[in-house]
């Protein structure tokens, strides 16, 4: 496999740098809206290297961060039903949730299995047909064509006890609704590449038409991210808005049409409760009637208790660019990836856990 | 004999000795050959003694086994301190079920791996468990080994000035190990690095006496093992992100995991923290030996930011170099 030395190439990155610093003259405030941007950035100090006047901020674009604590109750909840396995991703077992996470419960003695994909959970489903398995379906528009399949191929091969929670997100409508706040004053967004690699990057036209503000998806390599710097840079000091992808080699302006099929398929839009944001109309994917056989909502009748908010924990102003992890009183204190307090502590691509281990120009 | 391993295989008796009898060919050497509760030997100097348990899904793995793992493991854990590792044990705890098969060919790795470091297995056990109870097959080695006079290593040795040296390419082993993980199989071309070092530190310690800091960086990868020098040193260290070696390979499946190389367990690499003055000379001495001839000073220890690592990047800036935090997971989005 080649195409990561050519994205890291120094001579080339030092060009880029200097087209940056030779046209960037107005402030340029970007958002990337990825994790995996952040981390990308701050593992290869790309913020250092910048001009004064561009200015990057962190968005929302984390699956488990922005995961509710509702939701993480309710996920817990169904673990500690009888002849249930909950599978999921890895760092969700460490979040915390109202009163427990699910890393506690199986302490206490829950099924809870870490998968890496929505195939693993389907194969324990297979071995273990007198159990329920649940997997925790959480991610954006990367991860659900995946989880949309696996539910296809249960039905297929008529597996009866495989049911997923669809805490699914969509991105667009979180970006409209982040601008909407009118919280952050963005010149630019750093566009997430895996996401638009499914949906392309005609979904982001909103932005530029009615927000004027300069869009460009990016790649998770160096090169990418300055190269989209570089073109959000020239769109801002051109004042001509607009959508650009400066990650050919991943995405198409309609994106992957047989994904997206998929998605379509089994999940329709709804709302979500994203942390630090709440209920944002249109921001989710809910299972279809259709496949209500496999919605663990549905099927499952919990009691997941009030929700609380961990005490003094800013993730949400995190999540939505207003405040950085420098800001949170508990951020290195209380709050360390060993003993997270809120989500972005726990997610490898969190902002919080991102400041923690790469530091930035304060240090840690 | 039977295929799989049994229950009473464990058990003390007849099946339990014709098991053991037939290890003894590929292991055997005096003091193992009397078959006491304890080998005994002679042995003068300053000692050195380590154990380790060896654990990997899945046991076989390019370039290796849990048997080569064991061996080299251990060795490697005595030369860190710059021994010259002489004897070791060999414990299995093996389930029910296993091929015998799998053990032939592991006990094969073990007695090549031995031969190779010039160690002897002197003193073993087998224990046999239930189905469920193991998985597949633990291994536990212990070993001893003898420190020459005037050599004093310690990760709590490094000082300003130091230059780092790392003896190749990292990442090679926690990757093809996990290219063969059930759930998460792909296709890569790097075999593990799974090596006995003890013949390379012999070399290094021969070209100079001022090596300070000696650690094969494993599980935590190179990143831990840096941050471990500077930690115990109360030193900070700075490292060079371009000289850092990786196969692109390791680099192309770290990329799609989303993990960090710098992260990832190595089983044949060593860094050390030496005089700067002598850096030139056990360079040299790395290079002409099989496993340092990707050997490379990949940065320095400074009297700046002690206990902290820091990595300037191939584009000019810098960063903090953590310790990791649980288990390496493979990116969701």
């Amino acid at each position: 496999m080649k195409f990561v030395e050519e994205y890291r190439d120094p001579q080339l990155g030092k060009k880029l740098l200097g087209r940056i610093h030779k046209r960037s003259r107005k402030p340029a405030r970007l958002m990337e809206f990825c994790g995996g941007h952040t981390v990308a950035i701050f593992k290869h100090g790309l913020r250092q290297l910048l001009p004064d006047n561009v200015e990057m901020l962190s968005g929302p674009g984390c699956p488990v961060c922005v995961t509710a604590s509702a939701d993480l109750d309710r996920a817990i909840a169904l673990g500690s039903l009888p002849d249930v396995i909950i599978t999921s991703f890895g760092d969700m077992v460490r979040v915390p949730g109202s009163r427990s996470s699910l890393q506690k419960a199986k302490a206490e003695g829950a099924d809870i299995r870490i998968v890496y994909s929505a195939q693993d959970a389907l194969a324990i489903a297979r071995d273990n047909p007198d159990k329920s398995i649940i997997f925790i379906g959480i991610g954006f528009e990367t991860t659900a064509p995946t989880i949309a399949a696996s539910i296809l191929q249960a039905e297929q091969e008529k597996i009866n006890n495989y049911y997923v929670l669809s805490l699914h997100k969509v991105c667009p409508p979180i970006m409209k609704a982040i601008l909407d706040l009118g919280e952050v004053n963005l010149g630019g967004i750093i566009c997430p590449g895996h996401v638009s690699a499914i949906i392309g990057s005609h979904p982001y036209q909103f932005i530029a038409d009615d927000y004027g503000i300069a869009c460009a998806v990016s790649g998770f390599e160096p090169l990418d991210i300055l190269l989209a710097v570089d073109r959000l840079v020239e769109q801002i000091e051109s004042g001509q808005p607009k959508v650009e992808i400066a990650y050919r080699r991943g995405v198409k302006p309609e994106g992957n049409q047989p994904a997206l099929r998929l998605m379509e398929t089994v999940f329709e839009i709804g709302k979500a409760n994203w942390r630090g944001i709440g209920i944002v109309p249109a921001s989710g994917l809910q299972i279809k009637a259709k496949y209500e056989r496999f919605d663990a909502l549905k099927n499952f009748k919990i009691d997941p208790g009030p929700t609380l908010e961990p005490k003094g924990c800013i993730c949400g102003s995190i999540l939505r660019g207003v405040s950085t992890p420098r800001d949170c009183r508990l951020f290195g204190e209380t709050c360390t990836p060993e003993h997270p307090v809120g989500p972005c502590m726990v997610s490898s691509e969190g902002s919080c856990a991102t400041y923690y281990h790469y530091g930035d120009s304060h240090g840690r | 004999m039977e295929d799989k391993i049994l229950l009473a295989h464990g058990s003390g008796g007849k099946l339990s000795q014709d098991l053991i009898q037939s290890f003894l060919p590929d292991l055997t050497n005096p003091i193992l050959d009397k078959l006491d509760d304890s080998a005994v030997f002679d042995i003068s100097g300053r000692l050195a003694f380590t154990t380790d348990s060896y654990t990997v899904n899945p046991i076989f793995f390019p370039g290796g086994d849990i048997g080569k793992l064991a061996v080299c493991g251990t060795v490697n854990d005595l030369c860190m301190s710059g021994a010259r590792p002489l004897y070791l044990s060999l414990s299995f705890i093996i389930e029910e079920g296993l091929p015998v098969a799998d053990l032939k060919k592991i006990l094969t790795s073990i007695k090549q791996a031995a031969e190779e470091a010039g160690v002897k297995i002197v003193t073993g056990d087998t224990k046999v468990v239930d189905q469920g109870s193991a998985d597949k097959l633990f291994i536990n080695t212990a070993g001893v080994g003898i420190v020459p006079e005037g050599v004093d290593i310690s990760a709590a040795n490094a000082r300003p000035g130091d230059k780092i040296i790392l003896n190749g390419n990292i990442g090679d082993h926690g990757i093809a190990v996990l290219s063969q993980r059930e759930g998460l199989k792909f296709h890569t071309p790097v075999p593990s690095d799974c090596a006995p070092l003890n013949g390379l530190v012999a070399d290094m310690l021969a070209a100079s006496a001022n090596i300070h800091c000696l650690r094969d960086p494993t599980r935590g990868g190179l990143a831990t093992t840096l941050n471990d020098f500077a930690g115990q040193s109360k030193a900070g260290i700075i490292i060079e992100e371009d000289k850092i070696p990786a196969d692109k390979a390791v680099l192309a499946a770290c990329e799609f995991l989303g993990f960090d190389p710098l992260y990832i367990a190595n089983e044949g690499k060593l860094a050390a923290a030496v005089a700067p003055r002598d850096a030139g000379a056990i360079l040299a001495a790395m290079k002409r030996n099989r496993y340092g001839v990707g050997a490379v000073i990949i940065g320095e220890v400074v009297a700046e930011h002690p206990g902290q690592v820091v990595m300037n990047t191939s584009l000019g800036a810098s960063r903090i170099v953590d310790i990791p935090v649980g288990e390496l997971l493979p990116r969701i989005c």
